[in-house]
């Protein structure tokens, strides 16, 4: 049984000072139905699949094969693939290898910050089961126990063909309506948000990062 | 007189949709060129709208309180503002929206009701980013402004009228009639100033794709972000519009009208391939040097044209 993070609709917050609470916003967030009609959710899907923004957070090794995507070689704006460099806009979150316990902190800050739907990518073999990295004192093995993730590409490193073909895939998944991370990191906070201060030991920011 | 007014609402209605449509359709056809030119396939041409819709289809938006929303808001007025007092198409009663004896005024006052409108937005999102976006952007537009209405003033002392519409039909039968042959010194300065207006390098400092992540949009998200693209297409064209009709003769046809616009927004797009970033300080001085002082000449050239 996991214990609840909150009384009842707020957030406790309890990683900030009495001082800093007033400051952060402290709702939960919230899970949010596709439309009933099943034609728009479909054109609104189509949109989505074809409009992807990624967040320019290179958060490893991997981030490395980000940047090769626009240049003429691969040329990823042919699918609807654009960087974004604020969170708000952007609606992909490329996790480029190699998590360390300090990135994890920030990994989370920014995809909270993303407005949903938001979708996961896992890039290299790390995400996966650690990699070479599986014994490193700061480095996470497992991933998906802190973020939903929608897509794994696996490989040390994968190169950019690999990440294009990862895109064309998620593009799939989304239009079947199959990426529904932010809804199941909603449903599942208290589970992720015990993993997530298990690793983290300096917690100094809000539970859920508006 | 309902029934009238009914019917000029309807026009605009549809001037609003061609007009926005298009400055959609150019923006992914400028993206394209520049991808060629980099040797890319580039976007498809109905990405603006795709993105558009993506946005506006977003589950989720935060606010920052009540200003925060008068950004896009203030913003689309600026833009649907500015397109109802231009005559689009010469001679067309369809095209031709809200024109009346002082537009050109109401017009220059619009431009600029946007970007203040955008400014209070960005400011109360409290992003630093914003804030900096903001005071260059700001900084910039009070500089190129001052040539642009050097120009204008130039050309209304050569037309003797506020009206956008006498100004197109004081340029009609004939390309020598054209206010870039007939004063092209207000030209050069309104064209100079253009390119401040445009946002493409070397002037695109208060954007920054790089630097500040994106400038004075960076809070902004979701169908805030929806409606201010959709407004930075309708904007542009509409800018692209007015171009057309102070300096280079209006349209009397569609296709006339794609075509000249068209060739103006490329006046943009090859200084901007072809020249580095000024920073924001280097800029203003620029516009402070050069170009005012060619409007400051346009004014002599349109008197001494007026009295010789």
């Amino acid at each position: 049984m996991i214990k609840s993070l909150s009384t009842e609709d707020t957030l406790e917050n309890s990683g900030l000072s009495a001082e800093e609470q007033q400051l952060f916003c402290n709702a939960r967030p919230k899970a949010y139905e596709p439309y009933p009609i099943k034609a728009v959710e479909d054109f609104a899907n189509w949109a989505r699949a074809n409009s992807l923004w990624i967040l320019a957070f290179g958060t490893g090794c991997g981030a490395i094969e980000l940047r090769p995507l626009m240049t003429a070689r691969f040329d990823a704006n042919r699918f609807g693939v654009a960087g974004r460099p604020t969170p708000r806009q952007s609606s992909v979150f490329v996790i480029g290898g190699y998590a360390s316990v300090k990135t994890l902190k920030r990994i989370i800050r920014s995809y909270e910050q993303m407005q949903g739907p938001k979708f996961v990518i896992c890039l290299g073999i790390c995400p996966v089961n650690g990699g070479m990295y599986f014994d490193s004192y700061n480095t996470i093995n497992q991933f998906d126990l802190y973020l939903p993730v929608d897509l794994y590409i696996t490989g040390c490193m994968p190169r950019p063909e690999v990440l294009v073909a990862g895109i064309m895939e998620l593009q799939k998944k989304i239009k079947q309506g199959r990426c529904d991370g932010a809804n199941r990191y909603v449903e599942n906070f208290d589970w992720y948000k015990a993993n997530q201060k298990k690793v983290i030991k300096n917690w100094d920011m809000p539970d859920y990062n508006w | 007189m309902i029934a009238e007014w009914t019917g000029k609402i309807a026009n605009f209605a549809l001037t609003l949709l061609i007009v926005t449509a298009y400055g959609l359709f150019m923006t992914a056809f400028i993206e394209r060129i520049i991808a060629k030119v980099q040797g890319r396939i580039g976007i498809p041409y109905w990405q603006p709208v795709i993105n558009i819709l993506k946005n506006f289809f977003k589950r989720t938006a935060v606010s920052h309180g009540y200003m925060f929303y008068l950004g896009p808001v203030f913003r689309i007025a600026g833009g649907i503002g500015t397109l109802a007092f231009i005559p689009v198409i010469y001679g067309s009663e369809t095209f031709s929206n809200f024109s009346m004896a002082g537009d050109l005024f109401l017009v220059i006052y619009f431009m600029f009701f946007g970007q203040l409108g955008m400014a209070l937005g960005a400011g109360e999102s409290g992003h630093p980013y914003s804030a900096i976006g903001i005071a260059r952007g700001l900084s910039q537009m009070t500089a190129y402004e001052v040539p642009f209405a050097l120009a204008v003033i130039s050309i209304v002392i050569q037309y003797d009228t506020l009206s956008i519409t006498e100004i197109v039909a004081a340029q009609q039968g004939g390309w020598q009639n054209w206010t870039v042959f007939t004063n092209w010194v207000a030209t050069l300065a309104a064209m100079l100033a253009f390119l401040g207006m445009t946002g493409y390098s070397p002037f695109d400092i208060f954007l920054a794709p790089q630097e500040i992540p994106i400038g004075p949009p960076t809070e902004f998200h979701s169908a805030y972000l929806s409606f201010m693209s959709l407004n930075r297409a309708l904007f542009g064209a509409t800018k692209l519009v007015l171009f057309m009709n102070l300096f280079f003769g209006g349209a009397t046809g569609l296709i006339e009208l794609m075509i000249k616009t068209w060739l103006i927004y490329m006046v943009a797009i090859v200084v901007g391939v072809a020249f580095p970033r000024f920073r924001v300080d280097q800029a203003i001085r620029f516009f402070f040097k050069i170009p005012t002082l060619i409007g400051i000449m346009s004014i002599v050239y349109a008197q001494m044209m007026l009295t010789s």
